[in-house]
């Protein structure tokens, strides 16, 4: 049986939880549980209002945990974000699916996440103290690291130093066979703090070191591009499941990230 | 088990039921209100068969708490049309052969008013979009864009 507790703070909330709780936000991961009647005994949430913040801050956006894609795709601050708002579940699901649950998604979901990480995001916590890089939220995540209050995402200096490409077998809306996103900050056309991220190619978002080592320091052309779809699969485990096998997200991993590149020349 | 008051707006009613802990606002709705309308296909938010509108915003019934709707403007297929006079949506429906088992309808009718609520004159990719989170086995999805489109394009009224 499962009970639902309502705290009206996030503090509040994040001192009830512990041991046998989970946390809901939008419901589209955990109220699968309930329904499946596979949920922890006891379902903590909260009606804090903070949580659905969007705000500019300095060098970006600061998106509260419980802002929905819908309201990412609503917002003029987070413009940067909405190819990959766009490509969230369906419409429903953008209605409900929120910034902090992506960053739980199990896979083959996350692909929010796959763009923050990409991105360089870091992870304000209930509780506060300083905000932490999304990386390590993302290992620590099967460890109940706490709950997330906001997340802040740098802006990328201009349009062309951001990608982002889910790959689906079924459009508009289908489960990714990969993710990816890539950072490019050109200085004088010299790429410096590349940062490509993956989904749906290990247990959660990853980064790809393989290609980023590719693509660091260079100038972007075919060649450049080439070297780094040949190494794209370089420290990924992807997963075997009913969409795609590991062997075939291995194979494919190169020539999707050929192709996000060719779009950022 | 312990059960919750919830009152709501369900298609422009004020309506008042317990909800078990835990229960999802689908079940609340046909068990506790008896609106039938909204269907459960796979209770994952992957079919879209639960679509309601919440606050104006297509949701998926089965991943949503139903005590989280409380004070919340609700809308079902059900609640579409006026008396014996049917939505013009529902119309052409039926006029474009649009449902054949009909279990996935109410969630297609529930998303195709939200959108045209929001979008009178949809391209045919802004319909296909909309409908992208509710699955139809039948169809294969023409005849449903079809109607739609019937609409959007003055091709039918009420």
């Amino acid at each position: 049986m499962t009970t639902v507790e309502t705290y009206p703070t996030l503090a509040e909330a994040a001192r009830a939880m512990g041991q046998g709780a989970a946390f809901l936000g939008g419901g589209t991961v955990v109220m699968r549980e309930v329904n499946a009647g596979t949920a922890p005994g006891r379902i903590v949430r909260t009606t804090d209002p903070s949580l659905r913040e969007i705000r500019a801050s300095g060098d970006g956006v600061t998106l509260g945990a419980g802002v929905t894609m819908a309201q990412v795709l609503a917002s003029r601050e987070a413009d940067f974000l909405h190819p990959v708002a766009r490509q969230v579940g369906g419409p429903q699901v953008r209605n409900m699916g929120t910034v902090g649950g992506n960053l739980f998604a199990p896979h083959p979901y996350g692909d929010f996440a796959v763009a923050l990480l990409a991105l360089g995001a870091r992870v304000v916590m209930a509780g506060g103290g300083s905000p932490r890089p999304l990386e390590d939220l993302l290992r620590d995540r099967g460890r109940a690291p706490g709950l997330v209050a906001a997340v802040e995402v740098p802006r990328p200096r201009d349009a062309r130093a951001f990608g982002f490409l889910k790959v689906s077998r079924v459009k508009p809306k289908g489960v990714s066979i990969m993710s990816i996103a890539a950072l490019l900050p050109r200085e004088g056309g010299t790429i410096r703090g590349a940062r490509i991220a993956w989904g749906a190619m290990g247990p959660g978002p990853m980064r790809g070191s393989g290609a980023e080592r590719a693509l660091e320091g260079q100038r972007l052309d075919a060649a450049v591009i080439a070297r780094a779809a040949a190494q794209a699969a370089e420290g990924l485990d992807p997963p075997t499941d009913a969409i795609a096998s590991a062997w075939y997200r291995r194979e494919v991993a190169g020539v999707h990230l050929k192709r996000l590149l060719e779009g950022m020349l | 088990m312990p059960l919750k008051p919830v009152t709501l707006r369900l298609n422009g009613t004020e309506r008042a039921a317990f909800a078990e802990d835990g229960q999802n606002l689908l079940d609340f709705l046909r068990r506790g209100l008896g609106d039938l309308s909204p269907k459960y296909g796979c209770g994952q938010g992957t079919c879209g068969a639960c679509t309601v509108t919440v606050d104006g915003q297509t949701q998926l019934s089965c991943l949503m708490l139903a005590e989280t709707a409380q004070g919340r403007d609700v809308r079902t297929a059900a609640g579409l049309g006026q008396g014996a006079a049917l939505d013009p949506l529902q119309e052409a429906f039926m006029e474009h052969f649009a449902a054949q088992c009909g279990y996935c309808t109410p969630g297609m009718l529930v998303s195709a008013r939200a959108l045209l609520d929001r979008n009178p004159r949809p391209s045919r990719e802004e319909v296909v979009e909309a409908i992208s989170g509710n699955l139809c086995r039948c169809t294969g999805y023409e005849p449903i864009i079809a109607a739609i489109l019937a609409v959007a394009e003055g091709r039918i009224r009420a």
